[in-house]
């Protein structure tokens, strides 16, 4: 759909851990198609100190609700503040920004990776991909037991891996330690999001194995549009927006060190 | 409805609302959300001779009403502008402005030479004041021997409206104004962002790659009002004024302080729709006080 900038209202605010929230906004016009992996930014409202907007994945949507849902970690006063919304309140976003993973084909085996927030853009891609037909693996990491949230929902959607640092949950170690994703199993392409250094030890892995792996970027921006040029990773042609031309890279364009 | 259009120099604008040069790409990014050709004008993404990168990231960081930023002129020259940009924004109504940057002389004058040829362009913005790249830049705009020999050498190149943008990181800012005035510049605008830092303390490194970068948005506005309101007095080509308007009201005040139009610049990146609204707002105070035309109130701060 064409990017759009509007007041969206708050269905539902729910929290699933100490410091997850799940944001549900319905649109008073009916929402286009919204791609797994694009995002919407909000302006965080009744925040001076929060200047710039906040950029989420979009991690659901609802076409028949017309509603979108975005997953917030509380990390500063602007997430804080979302975190306090209230059913009916406004809150203004730009939507949907960015491009979106690339779908897989009915009965490709595909593994998606999500660390810490990075699980919210996979929650719509392994609906979608699951509706397409493809076979869904999910390897889920963080930090502890108390972190993992919404495993319920990924299990309907695919088979689910978790993994914990300090063990409490699933296997122990970083989702690199997981032998789903190490053990070379014949995905046809990984799709990853979460912290940096794990995003480059999941395109290793995935490289050594020859599997195409798609990554969500993060990098603060100040539009989301295209126009602050503040967003930049280096790609192999050249600095690159992460807002418009990404979030979401294909690793062997980007020039990483892996 | 008031009337809202003003003179720079020859170039007749429909309002006074211009965006600010890298705030609002080179226009086409923003036809999703609004007209663009309602605009008073728009100001392209500043340009230099040859393709440029800019900066490493990070190039951003949010600080107090404001941000900080060190993109560094990343563009990809002029021949690429003049093979793909310049056909698509041609199709605009509006007025293109270009914001012309280089790292000596030789390369502005070669580059407002290229601009000058491009019938669609009716002007240029010169950039002296670009903060964000090592060589030329700023360097030109706080040092006035240096700002009224590259606007004297560009004026000789280039013979459509001229518009020079200004450093506010200078002891004396109508000083370099009425050197660049003299130089035969139509217009001056004014200002560029403040040079600034911004320190992450758990990691105990500067948030930006370059360390420094350009300080933007409303915590600068009362700086740049008052540069405005001085530069105002001390030239007689129209002033341009810019730093931190985020709405009407804003807009207003710089128009008292004496300027003929504003730019529009980080409020782009919270609002892409904020420039229409703006110009709605200025055209509601000019009917709530019937007032006929916006050039009424130009430099008529009542003291």
């Amino acid at each position: 759909m064409k990017k759009t900038v509007c007041d969206l209202t708050v269905t539902s605010n729910i929290q699933l851990n100490h410091d997850n929230y799940l944001l549900r906004l319905h649109a008073d016009k009916k929402l286009g198609k919204i791609i797994p992996g694009q995002f919407v930014n909000i302006l965080v409202p009744g925040s001076p100190g929060t200047f710039l907007r906040r950029p989420f994945s979009v991690f659901d949507v609802n076409y028949d609700e017309n509603t979108l849902s975005v997953l917030v970690k509380t990390v500063g006063g602007g997430t804080h503040k979302l975190s306090l919304l209230e059913i009916n309140q406004r809150v203004n976003a730009i939507f949907p920004l960015g491009n979106g993973f690339s779908l897989p084909q009915k009965q490709e085996k595909i593994l998606l990776v999500g660390g810490g927030v990075g699980i919210a853009p996979m929650m719509i891609m392994a609906k979608e991909s699951k509706e397409i037909g493809a076979d869904v693996h999910i390897l889920l990491g963080a930090q502890s037991r108390r972190d993992h949230i919404l495993i319920d929902q990924f299990s309907e959607l695919g088979s689910v891996y978790i993994t914990t640092d300090d063990g409490s949950l699933g296997t122990k170690g970083f989702v690199t330690h997981h032998p789903v994703l190490n053990n070379n199993e014949g995905f046809n392409r990984v799709y990853c999001c979460g912290p940096d250094p794990m995003m480059k030890a999941v395109a290793k892995i995935s490289k050594s194995h020859g599997t195409e792996c798609e990554v969500s970027l993060e990098n603060t921006m100040a539009c989301g549009f295209g126009v602050c040029l503040c967003c930049v990773t280096k790609t192999k042609s050249g600095n690159k927006c992460v807002c418009t031309e990404g979030p979401v890279f294909n690793v062997k364009d980007l020039s990483w060190q892996i | 409805m008031a009337d809202l259009k003003v003179k720079i120099h020859n170039l007749e604008l429909k309002n006074p609302v211009m965006t600010a040069s890298g705030t609002f790409g080179n226009g086409t990014e923003f036809d999703d959300f609004i007209d663009v050709n309602q605009l008073g004008a728009i100001l392209c993404k500043g340009t230099t001779l040859h393709n440029r990168e800019g900066n490493d990231y990070p190039r951003m960081a949010e600080t107090p009403s404001g941000m900080l930023n060190a993109v560094g002129l990343q563009n990809k020259g002029v021949d690429y502008f003049i093979e793909h940009i310049y056909p698509e924004i041609s199709k605009y109504s509006t007025h293109v402005i270009i914001n012309v940057n280089g790292s000596s002389i030789e390369e502005y004058v070669s580059l407002a030479e290229r601009i000058n040829e491009l019938e669609n362009i009716p002007a240029i913005e010169l950039n002296i004041s670009c903060p964000n790249v090592k060589e030329g830049g700023m360097a030109f705009g706080t040092n006035l021997k240096m700002a009224e020999q590259v606007t004297r050498e560009v004026r000789k190149a280039y013979n459509k409206t001229l518009i020079v943008k200004l450093s506010p990181n200078v002891t004396c800012i109508s000083d370099i104004a009425r050197a660049v005035e003299a130089q035969g510049a139509d217009s001056i605008s004014l200002i560029n962002t403040f040079l600034g830092m911004a320190i992450n303390i758990e990691t105990q490194r500067p948030v930006l790659s370059t360390i420094t970068g350009g300080l933007s948005g409303p915590a600068i506005k009362p700086i740049a009002l008052r540069m405005v309101w001085q530069v105002a007095q001390a030239v007689k080509v129209p002033v341009i004024g810019m730093g931190g308007i985020m709405n009407a009201a804003d807009a207003i005040e710089f128009f008292l302080a004496g300027a003929t139009a504003v730019q529009i610049g980080t409020a782009n990146f919270i609002d892409p729709t904020v420039t229409l609204k703006i110009i709605e707002g200025i055209n509601s105070y000019l009917d709530k006080y019937n007032i006929s035309s916006i050039n009424d109130i130009v430099g008529k701060l009542q003291m």
